[in-house]
C-alpha cells in the first residue's frame, strides 16, 4: 500500500531524516520540556520557539480507528477498505500518529494493544513510521 | 465606513468565569433571508455564489421590515467553498463579467465573497458605516455581528453566509491527486499520507465512544429519521426543494461507508444556499415588521487537539466547558433550554454537543439512548427541530434560522408544539472550536 512520496520542508525535515535511519523523533520545545506533534513553528504550550528533536522508543497503543472506504486520496483508492488507526506513544500518552496498521485486515483493529514502530517507503523513497501491531 | 479585515479574537466569549454577557437581551434578530438552493452551480450568473447572496441579504431586509438605507453595517464569511473549487487556471466566464460589477478579485462572487463587491452590487446599501469580515462559519459571523451591535459599531446589521458548488467530489482533487506532499501536510490533521477524508476524526471519537460506552451505529437511526423529517418542514432547505425523500432507518444503516461508522449520510450534502440575519438592538426591535429575538448570550471554544486530533476525551472535556460557558453567559441553566440546534455537520458529533450541554439532563455516554425516545417537534424533548445539515443540506444555518423562527412563532410545519419555545441554542461547527449563540423570547 504505497503511499504518496513526501518532500521534507524545513519545519519537517529532522523528523523525515530520522525515518530514513529508521528512528522516529518528535519535536521537543526546550522551554517548558514538552513534546509536540504534528511539528509546528510555535511551542502551543508556552509559545517557545527553539526546539530540539528526541529518539523515540518506537513502542506504542491503538487509541481508536476508522475504515476507509471513500478517501481523497487517489493513490491509496485501489487498497480500499484500509484501516487507519490513532497510536499513542508510550513514551509519551499524549502524542498520536496516524498509521495504516499493515498486517492488520480492515476493521479488525485490536484497539487498546500495543504496536511497535516499523519504516515503510512512499512513492519517493521516503521512509515513514507506520505501525504493527505486537503479537 | 469602518472596515474590519478580520474580526478580533478578543471578541469571543472563549473562557469560563467571564459572568452574563454585557448585551444581553440589547441585541435581537429580526429578519432572515435565504435564496433558493441548488446541488450545484448551473453556470448561470443569476445563480452564483454572489447573486445568491444578494438574494438572501435583500430577503432579511424585506423580512424585517427594514429600508436598505438604514442598514448601517454588514458582518459576511467571505469563505463560500464547499471544497469543490473552481478548477486552477480555469477562466472567468464572460457572463459573470458581463452581469456583475467586479471587485479587484475576479473570484469574488463567483467562489468567495467580499464586503468591497457586495457593496459595488448592492447600491441600495448607502448607510453602510460598519463592515467586517467572520468567516468560517455562520456560527462565528453571526456572534461577531452580535457583539458589534452589543457594542454600538452598528445599531442595523446584516449577516450573510453563502456556499458555492460546484462540480467534483468535496476534497477530492489537488493535492489528493499529486504523487507526493509537502512533508508539514504529509502529517496533518485534514490532508496527510494516511488518506483520511473530512470525517475521519469524528467517526474515530465515534468509535471509541461506541466501545467505551456499548453502543452502536445503528442507534443513531432515530435521530438521522427525526432531523430528516425536520429538514422536510424545512420549506427553505435542499431535502425539501429538490428531494422530498424521508430517510428510513433500512436507508440509513444501508449506506455505504465513507469512514467507518460514519456512512454516506452521516455526511452532508454540498449545495449552493445563502442566509442572511438582520440583527438590531432591542430599542429599535419594536418598530420593524417580526416579533424581537434577543440573543442572551454567545460563547465561543478555542481548544486546540493536544496531537493530531481530538480524542473523546478532549472533546467530553471540552463540550462540558462550552456548556458551562453557554449558560454562565445567559444567566440560565440547562432546564430553561427549550430545544437545542446544535450542529449536526458531521451527525456523528451531534450528540457531543448535546451532552456537552447536559440538555434534559443527558450525560456524557447517553445521548444514543435519549435517541430512542421521543425527540420530535412534537414532543416535550426536541432535538435539532431545524433538521440541521442533514435536513437540508449543507449550511451550518439553518439551526440558527431555526431557532429565530421558532422563538418568533413561525416556523410553521416546523413549529415545536410540546413545549412552548422560549429559550434556543444553536452554534458550531466542530466540538472543539465552535461559536454558539442563546436565543430568548424575552431579554432576561
Ligand atoms: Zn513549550
Amino acid at each position: 500500500m504505497p503511499k504518496q512520496g513526501v518532500i521534507p520542508d524545513d519545519l519537517t525535515a529532522p523528523f523525515w531524516a530520522a525515518a530514513n535511519e529508521h528512528r522516529l523523533v518528535i519535536q521537543h520545545c526546550t522551554s517548558c520540556d514538552r513534546l509536540q506533534h504534528p511539528p509546528a513553528d510555535k511551542c502551543a504550550g508556552c509559545s517557545g520557539l527553539e526546539f530540539d528533536w528526541q529518539e523515540m522508543s518506537g513502542r506504542g497503543y491503538i487509541y481508536s480507528y476508522g475504515v476507509v472506504h471513500d478517501g481523497p486520496v487517489r493513490m491509496l483508492q485501489e487498497d480500499q477498505p484500509f484501516n487507519v488507526a490513532i497510536i499513542t506513544l508510550d513514551d509519551d500518552p499524549d502524542i498520536q500518529m496516524l498509521s495504516h496498521l499493515p498486517g492488520t485486515p480492515p476493521g479488525e483493529v485490536p484497539v487498546k494493544t500495543s504496536v511497535r514502530v516499523i519504516f515503510e517507503d512512499t512513492a519517493n523513497g521516503q521512509k515513514v513510521p507506520e505501525w504493527r501491531v505486537v503479537e | 465606513m469602518k472596515y474590519v479585515e478580520a474580526v478580533p479574537e478578543d471578541i469571543f466569549r472563549s473562557e469560563e468565569g467571564l459572568g452574563v454577557w454585557e448585551h444581553r437581551g440589547k441585541v435581537v434578530a429580526i429578519g432572515i433571508g435565504h435564496a433558493p438552493t441548488a446541488r450545484r452551480w448551473d453556470n448561470n450568473p443569476e445563480t452564483c455564489v454572489g447573486a445568491i447572496s444578494i438574494y438572501a441579504l435583500r430577503q432579511a431586509m424585506v423580512d424585517a421590515g427594514v429600508d436598505p438605507s438604514h442598514v448601517d453595517g454588514l458582518v459576511i464569511d467571505p469563505v463560500t467553498s464547499t471544497g469543490a473549487d473552481w478548477p486552477r487556471g480555469k477562466p472567468i466566464p464572460q457572463v459573470m463579467l458581463d452581469r456583475w460589477e467586479a471587485s479587484d478579485d475576479p473570484l469574488d462572487g463567483l467562489t468567495k465573497n467580499s464586503i468591497c463587491w457586495l457593496l459595488k452590487n448592492m447600491p441600495e446599501l448607502t448607510g453602510i458605516k460598519f463592515a467586517m469580515n467572520a468567516s468560517n462559519c455562520m456560527s462565528r459571523a453571526l456572534v461577531a455581528a452580535a457583539q458589534a451591535v452589543g457594542e454600538g459599531e452598528t445599531h442595523t446589521c446584516l449577516v450573510l453566509k453563502a456556499w458555492n458548488n460546484f462540480e467534483g467530489r468535496y476534497y477530492h482533487g489537488g493535492a489528493n491527486d499529486d504523487g507526493s506532499l509537502p512533508g508539514s501536510a504529509a502529517l496533518a490533521a485534514l490532508t496527510n499520507l494516511w488518506g483520511t477524508p473530512a470525517c475521519y476524526a469524528t467517526a474515530m471519537q465515534f468509535n471509541e465512544y461506541c466501545r467505551k460506552y456499548g453502543k452502536s451505529h445503528a442507534m443513531m437511526a432515530p435521530f438521522m429519521e427525526n432531523s430528516r423529517r425536520n429538514g422536510l418542514l424545512f420549506p427553505e432547505g435542499y431535502w425539501a426543494q429538490h428531494r422530498p425523500e424521508e430517510l428510513r432507518t433500512e436507508d440509513y444503516l444501508a449506506a455505504p461507508w465513507i469512514a467507518e461508522p460514519a456512512n454516506l449520510f452521516d455526511n452532508d450534502l454540498p449545495i449552493m444556499c445563502s442566509g442572511a440575519y438582520l440583527l438590531t438592538t432591542s430599542e429599535r426591535a419594536p418598530h420593524l415588521a417580526q416579533p424581537p429575538v434577543y440573543i442572551l448570550n454567545h460563547a465561543s471554544s478555542r481548544t486546540l487537539a493536544r496531537s493530531i486530533m481530538p480524542t473523546l476525551e478532549e472533546v467530553e472535556a471540552d463540550t462540558a466547558r462550552t456548556g458551562r460557558k453557554i449558560y454562565e453567559g445567559a444567566g440560565i441553566t440547562a432546564e430553561q433550554l427549550s430545544f437545542e440546534n446544535m450542529y449536526d455537520g458531521f451527525s456523528l458529533f451531534h450528540q457531543f454537543h448535546l451532552e456537552g450541554l447536559g440538555f434534559r439532563g443527558v450525560g456524557f455516554g447517553e445521548a444514543l439512548d435519549f435517541y430512542q425516545t421521543d425527540i420530535s417537534i412534537q414532543g416535550p424533548n426536541p432535538v435539532s427541530p431545524s433538521g440541521g445539515n442533514i435536513g437540508s443540506g449543507r449550511s451550518r444555518f439553518w439551526m440558527h434560522t431555526d431557532c429565530i423562527q421558532q422563538i418568533q412563532g413561525r416556523a410553521g410545519a416546523r413549529q415545536i408544539t410540546g413545549i412552548p419555545a422560549e429559550v434556543g441554542v444553536s452554534g458550531g461547527p466542530m466540538p472543539l472550536g465552535g461559536n454558539f449563540t442563546v436565543w430568548g423570547e424575552a431579554p432576561d
